[in-house]
């Protein structure tokens, strides 16, 4: 089933990159999920990460660097009936991107954000990103990186996000799991997705030293608090549903302008006349 | 004693008196009693104290623009007596406390008759416009029901300033024996006509165009689209979004029409620039969006209250690489609507970027212009519901036109793969050279139907004469105030900019003795326009760079100046 959200176009990551395992995860939880590809609306940003629009056979929008949220947030208003997910990198959902992330989380708009996140900026071959480790050397921080890391999921938290979890591209089937319950929350959801560069930057085999599953750690999703001590954990990497929560969803705010919906309207002539009469 | 034909009124005081809503009284009752009305503000960017005016210029006959000299001032505090003493040709009202020392103001008992209605001190500004009215022997039941119009929110403050607006006239009455002034004209409204400002109409044209998502972030001069959408939205089911920042509202915009939505944001300058990269996205992924671009005086923070045409080399040129796109310079209100409604056409019919561009003066200014009938938007190369081949659907299938059809995603059989890298027709990235060309070539195709509109219904030529005034925009009021008795001077108006309607200006320039470009920047733009496009160098370029617009007395008196010799 998954095939036939397959473009059949060969990707061009290198080998061993990380993107591999999500773009196998997400086919698969749309599958999982019974959508059609007409029903689903994937946006991309720049980076590595933003071939998945070229290798997933749905609707897709390919923009600018760090748009993917508000681009996101234009189709899903516009058409609530779209399934709607982002796919960002570290670099384009976390520099230059950020201001965005906190906002679509307040708004609670019904979303899902992947970010493809592998602490560096590989289609730019090999810079410091907002998560790199601080001291970490790069071509751009040739004297170690003199940043402190961001904390993405503390941050999603604290925004108000309704789903945060944590996924690894190094296990596909969790992942998917993931994508299934990110996709069918209902609001904003957020999965950072530890994604190895194969180049810059490979850690594969430190991030299964130090990862653990929060399901088989007795971890309470719907409790904040244990949410953000996960999210601060420095030494072991949990992996997982953070926090999940109900709460009404942005387009609640616009059911005057959903029947139909934007995208759906054929235009017509507008009466103006009850307007026409304040001007006078 | 014959009434008055023209009448105009400065209204002063400081942020905070309700300077510009006295002004918007007076502006709609001097149209209830027949005139023609304009009306023009400016402030500073505080919200209380500092110093701000609107004039309110009214005529028998259409009014563009108003001069620097008004019948009547209305002085809310000592500054605008300060600022406004010579512009008075009639009189100066200011209560009581204001008057006190100053030479030939009248002394008004304005704070009196609030006291005597009970209201509060802010109502003041009712009570003087209440005896101006009076001492021009206005009709008080025309006041009286545009207050509670103006007032309509809440009615019991209607109700109060209704009354204190008529104690202010009856007291402007009694003074008005001892003064002896012409009194207006009382008639009935010039029908079919509404009196509004440039931003309204903008929007309504979009609404009349079947807008559906509005999403901008608030930028003076540009903010008062956002509330009027805001306020309308359910009665046109519009989706109105006020987002973080304009990065966010240009591809909010981008998203909604990739989903089939028409969509429009508006802002500044600043704003502008901020949105530049996506307005390359949209011209690449073909996206239909509209940006109306309200220019203030920069660079930079600039001048963020005053008015300014800087804006528009820039809106020409902004993005890196070449794409068509269409530039629309709307000079009044009516203009300004049939911007906003051809916008989003023109937007779905081409499925480029489309930019209206006004500016302060044009966006916050009123005048009286036609009601705009009723409108028929078209829908464009949409595919919806179901694709029915016979070849795959291909989101950027070369067409001889070069639009190809554009599927709104959830439409079965045909997936939407919109792509701001360069792209082959089925959307996907490319970096084939023959490909690269077919596809730029291919979007560059549309240039030929647009130039053709743009020469059909960009120009408009008022007048016969030897000497032609070229201006763009809102300036074309100022212009065609100052040449209303010139004789041997025809005014030439651009209301699109891009495509540049070259072959249509050249011929209204044809057998010109001068040619004369008037606009509000310090490097004549248009006049480079013209220069590149006809091959012509103009005769002379007035420039004006200060925030303010052109009073039709500068511009006569400069044009006057090419008419000897």
């Amino acid at each position: 089933m998954a095939e036939k959200f397959d473009t059949g176009r060969k990707p061009v990551w290198c080998p061993g990159c990380g993107n591999f395992g999500i773009l196998v995860a997400l086919r698969r939880a749309l599958a999982t999920l019974g959508l059609e590809p007409e029903e689903v609306a994937l946006v991309t940003g720049i980076g590595c990460h933003g071939r998945m629009s070229s290798y997933v056979r749905v609707n897709t929008f390919h923009t600018i660097h760090g748009r993917v949220l508000p681009l996101a947030t234009g189709i899903k208003l516009a058409n609530p009936r779209l399934t709607v997910i982002g796919h960002s990198g570290d670099g384009d959902a976390y520099a230059i991107g950020l201001g965005h992330l906190p906002h679509a989380a307040r708004r609670n708009i019904d979303i899902t954000l992947i970010v493809h996140d592998n602490m560096v900026f590989g289609l730019t071959t090999g810079q410091a990103t907002p998560t790199t480790p601080k001291g970490h050397v790069t071509r751009s921080t040739p004297y170690g990186n003199p940043d402190e890391p961001l904390n993405p999921l503390f941050l999603a938290l604290a925004s108000g996000a309704t789903f945060v979890a944590r996924g690894f591209s190094g296990d596909i089937p969790h992942l998917e799991d993931l994508i299934v319950r990110a996709v069918r929350h209902k609001g904003f959801s957020f999965i950072d997705v530890i994604q190895p560069c194969a180049t810059f930057y490979n850690i594969y085999g430190e991030v299964r030293r130090r990862i653990y599953k929060l399901e088989e750690a007795g971890h309470d999703p719907s409790s904040l608090e244990e949410a953000i001590r996960r999210s601060m954990e420095k030494e072991r990497i949990p992996i997982g549903v953070f926090f999940e929560t109900d709460k009404p969803v942005y387009r609640e705010n616009f059911l005057h302008a959903m029947n139909p919906p934007p995208g759906e309207r054929v235009p017509r002539p507008v009466d103006l006349s009850p307007v026409w009469r304040r001007f006078r | 004693m014959e009434s008055k034909e023209e009448f105009s009124v400065l209204v002063g005081g400081p942020a905070g008196a309700g300077v510009f809503r006295s002004g918007l009284v007076a502006a709609k009752t001097l149209y209830r009693h027949g005139y023609y009305v304009h009306g023009d503000n400016e402030y500073p960017s505080i919200i209380r104290g500092g110093h701000q005016w609107m004039i309110v210029t009214a005529s028998l006959r259409p009014v563009y623009a108003h001069g620097d000299e008004v019948d009547a001032v209305l002085a809310l505090d000592k500054e605008t007596v300060r600022r406004h003493r010579d512009r008075a040709l009639e009189v100066i009202v200011a209560d009581e406390s204001v008057a006190r020392g100053e030479e030939g103001v009248v002394a008004a008992p304005l704070m009196k008759a609030v006291r005597e209605e009970g209201a509060p001190s802010v109502a003041v500004n009712m009570a003087g416009l209440g005896f101006i009215f009076g001492l021009y022997r206005g009709d008080v039941e025309k006041l009286k029901s545009v207050v509670r119009d103006v007032f309509a929110k809440k009615r019991s403050v209607a109700e109060l300033n209704a009354r204190v607006a008529e104690r202010g006239y009856r007291y402007g009455l009694e003074a008005s024996e001892k003064l002896g002034l012409a009194p207006l004209h009382i008639g009935a409204p010039v029908p079919g006509k509404v009196v509004i400002d440039g931003n309204s109409a903008v929007a309504l044209g979009a609404v009349a165009a079947g807008l559906s998502f509005y999403a901008a972030y608030p930028m003076t001069p540009a903010s008062p689209i956002l509330h009027l959408l805001a306020e309308l939205q359910k009665d046109y089911g519009i989706v109105v979004v006020q987002p973080e920042s304009e990065l966010a509202a240009i591809n909010m915009v981008t998203g909604a029409a990739y989903a089939g939505a028409r969509a429009m944001t508006a802002t500044s300058g600043g704003g502008f620039s901020l949105m530049v990269e996506a307005l390359g996205q949209a011209a690449m992924t073909e996206t239909p969006v509209v940006i109306v671009e309200a220019m203030r005086a920069g660079p930079s923070t600039g001048l963020p209250t005053y008015t300014s045409q800087a804006d528009l080399r820039f809106v020409l040129h902004a993005s890196q690489g070449e794409f068509p796109r269409i530039v629309l310079a709307p000079g009044d209100p009516y203009e300004a609507f049939m911007a906003g409604f051809d916008a989003l056409n023109l937007a779905w019919r081409y499925q480029v970027p489309v930019i209206v561009l006004t500016d302060k003066y044009l966006a916050e200014g009123y005048w009286t212009v036609d009601e705009p009938p009723m409108l028929e938007p078209e829908e464009g190369k949409v595919v919806r519901g179901v694709y029915e081949g016979p070849e795959p659907y291909l989101r950027y299938r070369i067409t001889p036109d070069g639009v190809s059809p554009m599927a709104i995603p959830g439409t079965k059989g045909a997936l939407v793969n919109a792509n701001s890298s360069e792209h082959g027709e089925d959307g996907y990235a490319t970096t084939d050279a023959e490909t690269v060309r077919a596809m730029q070539d291919k979007r560059f195709r549309k240039l030929e139907a647009m130039s053709r509109e743009a020469n059909e219904r960009g120009v408009k030529t008022y007048g016969e004469g030897s000497i032609a005034v070229v201006t763009w925009g809102s300036t074309k009021n100022p212009v065609l105030e100052a040449v209303r008795d010139m004789h041997d001077v025809k005014v030439v108006h651009l209301t699109w900019l891009s495509p540049f309607p070259s072959e249509r200006l050249a011929s209204e320039l044809e057998g010109a003795r001068r040619i004369l470009v008037v606009e509000a920047n310090k490097t004549g733009q248009l006049a480079g326009l013209i220069r590149e496009h006809l091959l012509v160098s103009p005769d002379g370029f007035l420039g004006k760079y200060d925030g303010r617009p052109f009073t039709p007395q500068e511009v006569e008196e400069w044009i006057t100046g090419f008419q000897e010799g």
